[in-house]
């Protein structure tokens, strides 16, 4: 029997000849990954453990990134140390917050990840690095903590679900639209304890952005990682970025899966998540009058250049509407400085949009953004629980950047095609 | 182990955002997260619940971020198991590592309201509804890897007994 991406890549990490889902693992870990607000409680575990050096300095990753710029003296408090424990261990990959960025988006850019690993975050949106055809999985702190030590850790070998995609994406469709499309299709729990492998037509089209936005979102359908087959437009990304080796790992034709769901994307328009869960998908065009207090373009998910460069596309010569917030996230620094040299900053500040520093604070609620009671945000983010952005009582909507930033012209929840375009647009 | 405790009864899909908001993940104290713990599904959770009591949940419970403070701030408050449908993922795996009991059970859900007494015995695979002729009903058994993280107190210490 063969086996698919996923089981092969825990497989070689366990130094096994064969794994089968169901199977308890021990595997090598390539990166072990923490931020400001998992970091401390590892730290804490790993030196309650005996501490001593980390399992590889150039293995263990910490990027401060969601309450930075420090919101407040306890955030700062946190930073510190993870900053401290940074500096003693002399850890590779640890970066200041002008530096960086929003760590899954910062991370592939720079190469750190790469097909093939195994990578391990206690952050949930590590699933994003399967765009790369990795193996990443969010984990809690106290993973981290024995990832840290041992330089491995124990897995449940995951059933493999397979999403095949065809048909063309229709206009202002992204992968965010498909992403949301998929989560109202199966539920939140629809691939709990699952791979989620996404192949076919449309997926081999699909450029690096829209598969990391994809990958970054099944943790939102309960899935333990999402992956995609490296192949020619993986090759690309990666050629120059990587200091190590990698592989590009594929599934076996006789693999087998759980379940295999095809789905025409000819037919999804563009899709916007209702409060309070991430299933709660609508098409744009049914979405009836939503009025809008705030829109956030950004985060893991959507912080990305081509992102921007959609928002920009609807913003250019356009305004906010009337006591509307448009809060613009870019989510690293070259991604910052791309959109400077590209122009796209100044549309986005002639639209009365403000421009945050790469930061994870507006997706949580944490700072630089925050909802107060029966406010309304369109956000690009991951996340519309309650409470997520603010107040239990706001509300969140999760869109695409071409649906937010439409949404941020007309005040209210928006098609693209609702703006007046020129005919030669 | 038995527990026994009154039921603090909630839905399905419970997230970490609502069991620990992100405002609160300025720290890692765990009384000061246990003080919010579930907030924004019942304010006064946290102020009512007394140790011991028990939390029973529908599908998916613990969904969304990885933060572990969301098992930390559930047992500093007191809760000595939490009973769901199921749980998501990440959440069941921080469970066993950081040393919360938690149990799946298809049946209780239905069963339960929220202010009844329970009597749950890990060891029997048993839950026993207190002054009420229902029948027992069991719970999922718990795979011997995740009991022996238990047995050895958590991940951590589980790796310190293999290491020494």
């Amino acid at each position: 029997m063969g086996m698919t991406i996923t089981e092969k890549i825990l497989c070689e990490h366990a130094d096994l000849k064969e794994v089968h889902p169901g199977e308890l693992i021990n595997a090598r870990v390539d990166i072990a990954l923490g931020n400001d607000i998992t970091a401390p409680i590892a730290i804490a575990e790993f030196e309650k453990a005996g501490g001593g050096k980390v399992y590889d300095r150039d293995k263990v990753v910490l990027i401060p990134d969601h309450f930075v710029p420090n919101k407040d003296i306890a955030s700062a408090g946190q930073c510190k140390v993870m900053r401290e424990f940074a500096k003693e261990q002399i850890i590779t990959h640890y970066y200041e917050v002008g530096e960086a960025g929003i760590e899954h988006a910062f991370l592939p850019e720079q190469g750190i990840v790469l097909p093939g690993d195994l990578v391990i975050g206690a952050d949930s949106h590590t699933c994003t690095y399967g765009a790369l055809g990795a193996f990443a999985t969010g984990v809690g702190s106290t993973d981290l903590a024995a990832a840290m030590l041992t330089g491995e850790l124990w897995f449940k070998v995951p059933r493999t679900m397979k999403i095949l995609l065809y048909g063309n994406m229709q206009k202002w469709v992204s992968g965010k639209d498909l992403i949301l499309y998929i989560i109202g299709m199966i539920g939140v729990d629809g691939a709990r304890y699952r791979a989620m492998e996404f192949a076919g037509e449309t997926v081999e089209k699909l450029g690096m952005a829209a598969r990391l936005t994809i990958a970054n979102m099944v943790i939102e359908a309960g899935a333990k990682n999402g992956i995609f087959i490296p192949d020619n437009v993986t090759r690309e990304y990666v050629h120059g970025k990587g200091k190590r080796n990698y592989k590009f790992y594929t599934s076996d034709p006789d693999a087998e899966y759980a379940e295999v769901i095809e789905i025409d994307v000819g037919k999804i328009e563009p899709q916007v998540a209702f409060p309070h869960i991430p299933s709660n998908v609508r098409d744009v065009s049914q979405v009836g009058e939503v009025m809008i207090d705030q829109v956030v373009i950004g985060s893991c998910t959507n912080g990305r250049i081509e992102d921007l460069r959609i928002a920009a596309k609807i913003l250019n010569g356009r305004k906010a509407a009337p006591y509307l917030r448009l809060i613009i996230v870019p989510a690293t620094r070259e991604i910052y400085k791309m959109a400077l040299r590209e122009g796209l900053m100044g549309i986005f500040i002639d639209a009365n949009a403000t421009i945050s520093p790469p930061s994870c604070g507006a997706c949580l609620g944490g700072h630089m953004g925050v909802l107060a009671n029966g406010e309304r945000a369109v956000a690009t983010t991951n996340r519309n629980f309650v409470g997520r952005m603010g107040h239990s009582g706001s509300e969140v909507y999760l869109a695409g950047p071409a649906v937010a930033a439409a949404s941020a012209v007309l005040g209210r929840i928006a098609a693209p095609d609702e703006l007046a375009w020129g005919s030669g647009s | 182990m038995k527990h026994r405790g009154r039921v603090w009864k909630f839905g399905d899909h419970i997230d970490t955002d609502v069991i620990i908001p992100a405002r609160y993940l300025t720290t890692t104290s765990p009384e000061i997260l246990a003080a919010h713990c579930l907030e924004d599904a019942d304010p006064t959770f946290a102020k009512k619940v007394k140790a011991g009591d028990i939390i029973v949940a529908g599908e998916n419970f613990g969904c969304g971020s990885s933060r572990e403070h969301a098992p930390i701030a559930i047992k500093t408050a007191g809760i000595a198991c939490v009973i769901a449908r199921s749980f998501a993922r990440i959440f069941y795996r921080n469970a066993f590592n950081m040393g919360l009991s938690i149990y799946e059970s298809e049946d209780l859900w239905d069963r339960i309201s929220d202010g009844q007494k329970i009597e749950v015995d890990s060891g029997r695979g048993t839950i026993r509804i207190i002054n009420s002729n229902a029948d027992l009903m069991r719970i999922q058994p718990i795979p011997p890897f995740m009991q022996e993280l238990i047995n050895d107190g958590g991940l951590m210490k589980h790796l310190s007994k293999k290491r020494s």
